[in-house]
């Protein structure tokens, strides 16, 4: 097939007084600034849920346990349209609350269902002594949680928050149903008004691949830096 | 929204006329591009598994590439090429059937490379010593038991899949959420319909995975 390639499209003038390529940067910061934010939300929910599946007290682990069933079998756009939708009219104060606020909560506590089964899992690993040393110490369950178990657990399970953290890159893209302006919403957009997909949609896949790749990186540097000698992950 | 919600829009006839045929495209859609997926995805592990470079760079590419990328952008790229490819348009629906099964091939592959990988190598050579050739050993011996280990985590990755099909949304396809969607429109009852569209997706994603669950336990017994 003989296509005829043409990459002057990201230099010409969208309209409204910049370039299709400027317009793809800022899409591409909004995809950056929804994942960033959502991982935030994502990381503070699931551990606090996870933590909740294994503390005593079947009150408390129900309610855990109903928040990753509920989170987790919905579909993520589905959620969005929740969030979008149903929310601000069951919940008056959630009115007028911006879009981006939105997605970012939605596919933070989607997110949130998956990280907390991998916090649950990463305290589960570990040995049931450290729990009890801890307590033999008398620190308080809490305290036993903040110095003890947690900080062993978050680094064993680094290698699977990593797969997380660049799944909400790529599950980011579902923020264009709430017209968040960001890579998907671009390509569907500039595609449509200068007939260059194939050249816009390589730039955006170009991008996607950039970012999870320097998720990527960063969580290795980081599983690196906060390593213990002789302990999980430290044999590299 | 003034008063509450209202659900006595949301009959049957309702759920007859304007859902019913976006649940079917939905299962539908899930059902070929699990099985497509399976098939290819075997394929693929084995390239990858083969030792030879020329057959394990392309599988490698093929999966690392589609993993890597959004399947928003997997579906929107499908739909702009394969009009290219053909010279005509094909429908929204079919396109998403041809996008999904290659999509989730990246992904079932994995799974069953992983599967196969669980094979202890002595069955290989009990295989081989018996004088089978590599196709025999692969489909007597080898791929049985991988798809039985792996059979969890396959059905796992089809709810998965079966969540996923809602983003044909991105195209337009009439599947089961667009059903509740033009519904909701359709009643000047949306934010019900949505309500409505969460249940049905929780409820099949919600049993089916109990479901699996069980499955767990009894094929765990059995080993």
């Amino acid at each position: 097939m003989a296509y005829q390639w043409d990459w002057s499209v990201f230099s010409q003038d969208t309209g409204a007084g910049e370039t299709y390529w400027q317009w793809m940067l800022s899409a591409w910061g909004w995809t950056l600034k929804v994942s960033v934010l959502a991982w935030a939300v994502a990381l503070v929910a699931g551990a606090l849920i996870g933590v909740l599946r294994t503390v005593p007290g079947r009150g408390l682990q129900a309610f855990a346990n109903a928040w990753v069933e509920l989170f987790r079998n919905i579909p993520v756009l589905v959620q969005l349209f929740l969030w979008y939708h149903v929310v601000p009219a069951i919940v008056p104060a959630m009115k007028g609350v911006p879009s981006f606020v939105l997605v970012v909560l939605g596919l933070g506590f989607f997110t949130s269902a998956r990280v907390a089964e991998q916090v649950k899992a990463g305290i589960q690993a570990l040995p049931r002594g450290q729990r009890m040393a801890g307590q033999a110490l008398g620190l308080t369950l809490p305290q036993t949680y903040r110095h003890v178990i947690l900080p062993m657990a978050f680094r064993i399970i680094i290698p699977p928050l990593t797969s997380e953290a660049m799944n909400i890159i790529k599950n980011s893209s579902v923020a264009f149903a709430l017209s968040i302006p960001e890579l998907i919403q671009f390509a569907m957009q500039a595609q449509e008004e200068t007939s260059r997909g194939i050249e816009i949609y390589l730039a955006v896949t170009g991008l996607y691949v950039v970012s999870a790749f320097a998720v990527n990186r960063l969580m290795a540097f980081i599983e690196q830096r906060v390593r213990v000698p002789g302990f999980v992950g430290s044999g590299k | 929204m003034s008063g509450g919600l209202d659900f006595s829009v949301y009959t049957w006839e309702m759920f007859r006329s304007f859902v019913l045929s976006g649940l079917y495209f939905s299962v539908q859609l899930t059902f070929i591009a699990m099985a497509g997926g399976v098939l290819i995805g075997t394929v693929v592990a084995l390239m990858r598994l083969s030792g030879r470079p020329l057959l394990e760079w392309p599988a490698r590419v093929y999966v690392d590439g589609l993993r890597s990328i959004p399947l928003l952008m997997v579906i929107l790229w499908f739909y702009l090429l394969i009009p290219l490819f053909l010279g005509r348009p094909i429908g929204k629906e079919l396109s998403a059937i041809i996008t999904f099964t290659i999509f989730e091939a990246a992904y079932y592959s994995e799974i069953m490379r992983a599967g196969i990988q669980s094979i202890p190598r002595g069955q290989v050579h009990a295989g081989q010593a018996l004088g089978l050739s590599y196709a025999q050993n692969m489909r007597f011996v080898v791929l049985p038991q991988a798809f039985r280990n792996m059979l969890p985590v396959l059905l796992t990755q089809t709810i998965v899949l079966f969540q996923d099909t809602s983003l044909v949304y991105v195209i337009g396809a009439y599947d089961l959420l667009h059903g509740f969607e033009v519904a909701g429109k359709n009643y000047a009852r949306p934010v019900e319909g949505y309500i409505a569209a969460a249940v049905v997706y929780f409820a099949i994603c919600f049993s089916l995975s109990a479901l699996v669950k069980r499955l767990q336990k009894k094929i765990a017994i059995v080993r």
